[in-house]
């Protein structure tokens, strides 16, 4: 039998520090290039998107408190924000129903057709707003496809809420549809196989599983479905007839005020959807951020 | 002779709701965006073929597709160029205000197309902020057309972009720099192509949608016949003429341009991506 | 080409991640860089290709200063652990990819760059694959690019980290032969991270452990394996068994059981451990004064040698012993059964502050 007995390695002495020269990097770029870039950046943004954002609030106010506090409580600006709110309660669920269901058949079921499905979803992205509010005057106006028998008996579809609705419903049929279906595909359908393995049924599965999985991508969809809903103005143009106090909505009411000069009553209207768009951005940054922390 | 194998298979399996989902979805797509869309083509074809023609290319109508698809292209370019570099400074870049700037970026998409629509006007007008210093008219012009569409586009570019700068790896750039390449050489053939992709998808979208767009064109375009008119306009124009017939004409070729447009650059993406794949010789 | 390293530290914000590190080494050697994750090895490697700077040391290749130079500027070869190939590139392209980019004072003519990319192509096995994309190779091929695309700009160093990291074990067995045979053919000075002790042992010419940002050993894989300098050189290198206990009198006290430490006479230390290989255990089946009763309760075969895994009563501890198949027969051991062990061979580490 052997046995040995070793001292821990010696401690290096310590040599005085030669030079110290720094090795260039290897994945950045000059400084110089990298300012020049940036400041490129910040004068685009700033003359595109800021400037326009400033010039709203401050068109808004130029002409006192008084005269904005006016320009939004007044008879046909409040009927306006009804209007569109109501349009926003119709068709944000109807929308955001039909993205939940249609991305659960696309992620969790093979089928053929699925493509082309798919492409028919993304179509209102591709049409616009004016030919979106154009069909629905052929369907329903005067000299559609219904036009005779609508008149007939009494009932108004276009120039009238039901046609608001029927033009926004089209315009934001993708959004909450396209970003809930990446992110499901992406999960994949693990998680309700076994689900239902152990016996839970469609319904609690969607609501145990499913639903946690996706609540902020859901989410951010019904925000920006709700600010397109909000702030459409082609589509909702063409079937609205802009009858004051009526079926105007808010975009259609700051269209009616600019053409009529009013500008500083136009532009606070304006301002108040542009605050409904920044918190808008404000929240997807929030569940950006959010859904990053769940997942790091 | 026995039969070994049943023919019936079993069926695969299959988590529920399939009928369910399927139906509503194409109950859904078929009432809201088929049916109505197809009215168009239905309406077309009651037209007759000469009057169609004569429709279609009218020269008011002619000078206001010119008029679309150039400003809406120069619009994507310059938003594929700046986009581009925005997307490159805000993912590989650190500076103060970042954050801010990276979440602004998405305005476009929150606000009301007729809010900027007017804001922009009034910037760019003969009297405005930006417009004073200029001696040469922007809004009302051509020129106004394609800063709007500017607006409109940036976020599909910078947002595309983004993701793929944010994911690519810096390996593959200092592979190329331990392999003796230069930051310009390392940029042009490596990082660049891999943003190709991305940058053709951003032009895309912003391309259509620029096709399309009314709200914020409407009060800075000026709406002069041959000058200013986009296609939607002229549409606009029509239906309040009580020309249904004109207007769905016009509307039909607008359809089949983007329709073809959205094609034609989804068959590039697929022919780009399908030069890489596994499949092709395996 | 020879190289030197001199003290080199570097920081990641608090983290001290390399310490005053050291190592020369000779003209074509193949060296491993071993340690666990975090020990500071691929670091080591990344500032030595001037893909990280360091806080203060030299790098010296041929006795030339190396730290103000750029990845570029050095003249080296670093192949990727996940290979990093060009991924919109062909595999010729990738090869060919370090003399496109040579100004075109030193940029070899079109055919000096196919013969070349052909040469290497022919070098790792892949004539038939010049034109495929990378996506369309398989791991071990992506590798095999990875190395021919490196070697292309003939580097004075090579580079590699974690080199077989991301391949199964059999293409991981081939490549590592193939490395082996790569190298002495070519004689160029390589220098490889990995954490798997098995592939250092395999294939390098010296292996270099590191643990915490500090080089525990430096040896042949003989030396580390046979004579490791550090109790954590003898815990990462193969398997061992511990036998925690104290230093009496030159004698290691451990539960029931004491063992004489020849060159410990005259000293004394309350806690201490003594590092046996498995197969540095002999085993008996009867008593005697100097073994340790333990119950067998696990018996595993691995190929030809046998393993057993058993049970100390006394202090409630686990030991592995390995024997050949030959002993196991004659020693006749059953699950369960009784043995008397006894360590044929026992380290123990003592703080420098007792070393002479």
């Amino acid at each position: 039998m052997s046995a040995t007995l070793l001292p821990e390695a010696p401690k290096q002495q310590k040599i005085p520090k030669v030079h110290n020269p720094k090795t260039p990097t290897t994945t950045k770029e000059p400084l110089i290039v990298q300012w020049t870039l940036i400041g490129i950046s910040v004068a685009f943004l700033s003359l595109f998107l800021l400037l326009p954002l400033a010039m709203i609030f401050i068109s808004a106010l130029q002409k006192g408190v008084v005269v904005y506090v006016e320009a939004i409580t007044n008879s046909e600006a409040l009927s306006a924000i009804k209007l569109t709110l109501l349009v926003v309660l119709i068709v944000v669920p109807l929308n955001t129903l039909f993205g939940i269901l249609s991305a659960l058949l696309i992620s969790h079921h093979h089928f053929k057709g699925k493509s082309l499905l798919l492409t028919l979803i993304d179509l209102p992205f591709a049409v616009s707003p004016v030919i979106a509010g154009l069909i629905f005057v052929l369907i329903f106006g005067a000299q559609g496809l219904f036009g005779e028998w609508l008149l007939n008996h009494d009932i108004y579809v276009i120039f009238a809420l039901p046609g608001i609705v029927l033009a926004t419903l089209f315009v934001t049929v993708p959004f909450v549809a396209r970003e809930l279906i990446p992110l499901m595909q992406s999960q994949g359908q693990a998680e309700e196989e076994a689900s239902h393995s152990l016996g839970a049924s469609a319904l609690k599965t969607f609501i145990y599983i499913t639903l946690p999985k996706i609540k902020w991508g859901l989410l951010y969809g019904i925000i920006l479905c709700n600010a397109r809903v909000i702030g459409e103005f082609g589509a909702v143009s063409v079937v609205s007839g802009h009858i004051r106090g009526l079926t105007n909505t808010m975009p259609l009411h700051i269209e009616v005020l600019y053409n009529e000069y009013q500008f500083t009553a136009a532009f606070a209207v304006a301002s108040l959807m542009s605050i409904l768009a920044l918190l808008t951005i404000l929240i997807k940054n929030v569940i950006e951020w959010r859904s990053k922390e769940v997942s790091s | 002779m026995t039969i070994l194998f049943s023919k019936k298979r079993r069926r695969p399996f299959r988590l529920p709701g399939f009928s369910l989902t399927l139906g509503f979805t194409i109950f859904y797509v078929s009432l809201l965006i088929l049916l109505p869309l197809s009215m168009v083509i239905f309406h077309t074809l009651s037209l007759n073929w000469q009057n169609f023609l004569a429709i279609i290319t009218d020269s008011r109508a002619i000078s206001a597709y010119k008029l679309t698809l150039s400003t809406s292209f120069i619009a994507a370019l310059l938003n594929v160029i700046f986009g581009t570099i925005i997307a490159w400074v805000l993912v590989r870049y650190q500076f103060f205000g970042k954050k801010f700037l990276d979440g602004i970026v998405d305005l476009p998409f929150a606000l009301p197309t007729a809010v900027a629509g007017i804001a922009l006007t009034s910037l760019y007008a003969n009297n405005g902020w930006i417009g004073q210093f200029f001696s040469f008219k922007i809004a009302f012009t051509p020129i106004g057309i394609i800063i709007a569409l500017t607006f409109i586009g940036l976020p599909f570019v910078v947002r595309t972009v983004q993701p793929v700068l944010d994911s690519f790896r810096t390996e593959e750039e200092e592979a190329s720099a331990s392999l003796g390449a230069n930051r310009l050489q390392t940029f042009s053939k490596i990082i660049f192509p891999a943003m190709v992709p991305a940058i053709l998808t951003g032009f895309t979208l912003a391309f259509a949608r620029a096709l399309g767009e009314y709200g914020s064109i409407v009060f800075i375009a000026g709406n002069l016949p041959f000058k200013t008119e986009i296609t939607p306009l002229l549409i606009m124009t029509k239906l309040e003429q009580y020309d249904y017939a004109g207007a769905t004409a016009i509307a039909f070729v607008m359809l089949l341009a983007s329709f073809i447009f959205l094609f034609t650059m989804n068959g590039l993406q697929w022919l780009i991506q399908r030069k890489y794949s596994l499949n092709r010789s395996r | 080409m020879t190289i030197q390293l001199e003290n080199i530290n570097k920081h990641f914000g608090n983290y001290h991640a390399l310490q005053n590190i050291s190592l020369q080494i000779q003209q074509g050697e193949l060296i491993a860089l071993l340690g666990p994750s975090g020990s500071g090895k691929t670091s080591l490697l990344r500032i030595l290709a001037g893909l990280e700077s360091l806080d203060d040391g030299n790098i010296l290749f041929d006795q030339k200063d190396m730290v103000a130079l750029s990845a570029k500027e050095r003249n080296i070869g670093f192949v990727f652990q996940h290979y990093a190939l060009f991924n919109h590139m062909s595999v010729f392209d990738n090869i060919a990819y370090g003399l496109n980019v040579r100004s075109k004072k030193r940029r070899p003519t079109k055919e000096h760059i196919k013969a070349k990319v052909m040469e290497l192509l022919s070098l790792v096995k892949l004539e038939d694959f010049a034109k495929r994309y990378p996506a369309q190779l398989s791991g071990g091929q992506r590798q095999r690019v990875a190395l021919a695309r490196a070697l292309a700009v003939e580097p004075r160093v090579l580079l590699l980290d974690e080199p077989f990291g991301a391949l199964d074990a059999k293409v991981r067995k081939e490549l590592r032969r193939w490395l082996r045979k790569l190298h002495n053919d070519y004689q160029i000075t390589s220098i490889f991270v990995t954490h798997d002790q098995e592939e250092a042992l395999d294939v390098a010419d010296r292996i270099v452990v590191m643990n915490e940002g500090r080089i525990e050993q430096v040896g042949t894989p003989v030396e580390v394996y046979d004579n490791p300098a550090t109790p954590f050189v003898y815990d990462f290198l193969g398997n061992v068994n511990l036998f925690k206990g104290c230093l009496q009198k030159g004698k290691l006290v451990n539960g029931d059981f004491s063992l004489a430490i020849p060159g410990a006479e005259y000293q004394d230390l309350s806690a201490t451990v003594g590092y046996v290989r498995p197969h540095d255990m002999s085993i008996d089946t009867t008593p005697s004064d100097s073994n340790i009763a333990a119950t067998v309760t696990h018996i595993h075969t691995i190929g030809s040698s046998i393993r057993l895994e058993m049970h100390r009563a006394d202090t409630n501890e686990y030991l592995e012993a390995e024997l050949t198949k030959n002993n196991f027969e004659l020693l006749t051991i059953l699950k369960g059964d009784t043995i008397y062990i006894k360590p044929k061979h026992l380290k123990v580490f003592t703080p420098e502050d007792f070393s002479i």
